[in-house]
């Protein structure tokens, strides 16, 4: 069975797409990544075209990080006042980035800079992980890790403008999660994914935030900024394939129910090492249609501008 | 969650700043003075050359010139085509994986069948045309990336030839281009200033993904014609078609000469689900885009909550 899809003027099989869909959920259930930053590049590799993988990659993240977040809610781990200053960060963020990628389809380069972006950062996120992964499987056997504190007080907690963060115990300037909300703002934009892997660490290492309410405080961003993202996408480029969109979502949902259970249940070591290799296989994979030569030099592109 | 290190962070915006900085690099091209100056070098140079073709097989089109108005029809043409199509308007569904047109017809003649030279037949099927821009990569710091551009201002989005024989024995090339047959004259001007010394490469590239991907066909042969009366050509429209207003031209020629030209439109268009969707994209991108949302959000709620539900009863 094939199915037309009506933006996208391409057709697939629609198996195909729930099944991509069901195993990034399933991923994102497992690890409690978000998803996006494989499902974009995973519909480049089936041949949907890169700007509207990526409009419509922004669209599944709102349905997986809806879901995420009203899960936090329930358990108050989002911090609503932090959570509102990195959003007007990443809506000023997504709107430069739909700028960007405007200029970038001008010239001709959207296809190498939303690849380029996701060679360096799943490059990035694979090593982090397989790292992060490697010394968590041996500290497991040494068992004793060392305490860290509350929170430290760096460079950031000197800027002015300062606010009273009571969720996160935190009184800090509000400039550094502006401008850490801005800078995922534009990846949410041009890669087509939350921005998640960036925001945790910068939220935990950048701000200081406690752990607990990092995740899903970053949710309620993401929510915020990828569904801002993908109606500029739909208004100015008309890249949003709703069609594309529910099926993935389907899959994803479903995927991402399932890895939950699953993960409460593994020992997410071993697997978290396997994600680790995946992500970096699929860097790798991009990154090598970038280096080798093309089969074809020549490439078309609609429009003449 | 995965814990990280600050140290990725920084090289993670050095390598934004990279990209945007990039970006900004590619902009500065050339300024709108030096392209009017380029645009009007060209139009002198078109003036200089004389309007003689090479007439080498096949032809690509020359940006400087305007397509050509012939007249048609004309009352003493000896054989006329009356043709049929199996069906003139093409609907693309959810599920659309292709359609196969039958193009039928016969000759209409109150003369008896000339002996000198056989007759042949071309029927031709032509999308919408779309203005496109044909890339080159080029290696640049080890990468690839898009470095030349063709701009053309109008190429079919589908283009189908189909004849009775090798198209280049049964048809002249000055009659292939008063009339545009082969694929490459398909193709009808170059847009904006031209910015590579040679085009045809490009032009050939245009064909040769088209080609690749069934959207542009030359089927030589698969004309069948009987009795030099009844013709009939099965034209298969490919899985992923832009919906427009199709044309189906079918050419009677003797001696490589177009005798008679007989014109149909096929109508495509999306259906139903297809239909509403792409037109509320377009015309309604706000709503549609909120839609989208909805979609999103009560898929999220509503998969969660079930789930819920599932694990307590």
């Amino acid at each position: 069975m094939q199915i037309y899809l009506p933006i996208a003027e391409v057709v697939v099989n629609p198996f195909t797409l729930v099944a991509l869909g069901g195993i990034v959920g399933l991923m994102s259930g497992l690890f409690g990544v978000g998803g996006g930053f494989l499902i974009t590049p995973l519909l480049f590799f089936i041949g949907i075209p890169p700007p509207i993988a990526v409009a419509t990659g922004a669209n599944q993240v709102v349905a997986s990080s809806v879901s995420g977040v009203l899960a936090h809610v329930k358990r108050k781990t989002v911090d609503f006042r932090m959570g509102l200053v990195l959003l007007v960060g990443g809506l000023v963020g997504s709107w430069l980035g739909v700028m960007v990628f405007n200029i970038l389809q001008r010239l001709g380069q959207v296809d190498l800079a939303v690849q380029l972006c996701y060679v360096v950062f799943l490059g990035l996120i694979g090593l982090m992980m397989l790292q992060e992964s490697l010394r968590a499987l041996s500290r497991s056997r040494q068992a004793s890790a060392p305490r860290r504190r509350l929170h430290e007080h760096m460079w950031v907690h000197r800027w002015p403008l300062k606010m009273k963060f009571r969720s996160s115990g935190l009184y800090i300037s509000v400039i550094p999660p502006l401008l850490v909300g801005l800078a995922v703002g534009v990846l949410a934009a041009i890669m087509g994914v939350g921005g998640g892997f960036i925001m945790v660490p910068a939220m935990i290492y950048l701000l200081g935030m406690p752990t607990k309410v990092v995740i899903g405080t970053s949710l309620f961003q993401i929510t915020f900024v990828t569904a801002f993202t993908t109606l500029m996408h739909a208004v100015s480029y008309n890249t949003v394939d709703v069609m594309l969109a529910l099926l993935l979502i389907l899959g994803g949902v479903v995927g991402a129910q399932i890895g939950t259970t699953l993960g409460a249940k593994l020992r997410a070591e071993q697997l978290r090492i396997l994600l680790a290799l995946l992500v970096l296989a699929v860097c790798g994979k991009l990154a090598l249609d970038l280096f080798l030569t093309p089969d074809d030099l020549y490439s078309i592109a609609s429009g003449a501008r | 969650m995965v814990r990280w290190k600050p140290l990725g962070l920084g090289i993670a915006a050095l390598a934004l700043l990279a990209v945007v900085t990039l970006a900004a690099a590619q902009m500065a091209g050339p300024t709108p003075e030096e392209q009017a100056a380029e645009a009007e070098a060209q139009s002198e140079a078109a003036r200089a050359t004389p309007d003689s073709e090479p007439a080498d097989f096949p032809l690509y089109p020359d940006p400087g010139r305007p397509r050509e108005v012939v007249p048609e029809n004309e009352a003493e043409a000896p054989e006329k085509v009356v043709a049929g199509l199996s069906s003139d308007a093409v609907s693309i569904t959810t599920n659309f994986d292709g359609s196969d047109i039958l193009i039928y017809g016969a000759v209409k003649r109150e003369t008896p069948i000339p002996k000198d030279a056989p007759l042949q037949v071309i029927v031709t099927v032509e999308g919408p045309a779309q203005p496109l821009t044909v890339w080159r990569k080029e290696r640049k710091l080890g990468i690839w990336i898009n470095a030349e551009r063709v701009r053309i201002g109008a190429a079919p989005g589908f283009y189908a030839v189909a004849t009775t024989g090798p198209l280049d024995q049964i048809l002249l090339p000055e009659w292939d281009e008063r009339f545009r047959i082969s694929i490459p004259l398909a193709m009808r001007a170059f847009a904006g200033p031209v910015e590579v010394s040679d085009t045809v490469p490009f032009t050939q590239a245009l064909i040769r993904l088209r080609e690749q991907s069934g959207l542009y066909r030359l089927d030589q042969g698969s004309v069948t014609l009987t009795e030099e009366t009844l013709f009939r050509a099965n034209i298969q429209l490919p899985a992923n078609l832009i919906e427009g207003d199709y044309k189906t031209r079918i050419f009677l020629l003797r001696d490589g000469q177009v005798v008679d030209v007989y014109r149909a439109p096929i109508e495509v268009r999306k259906v139903g689900l297809e239909r509403w969707l792409y037109r509320l994209a377009f015309d309604w991108p706000f709503i549609y885009g909120l839609m989208s949302l909805a979609v999103a959000v009560i898929a999220g709620w509503g998969a969660s909550t079930a789930f819920r539900l599932l694990r307590r009863g």
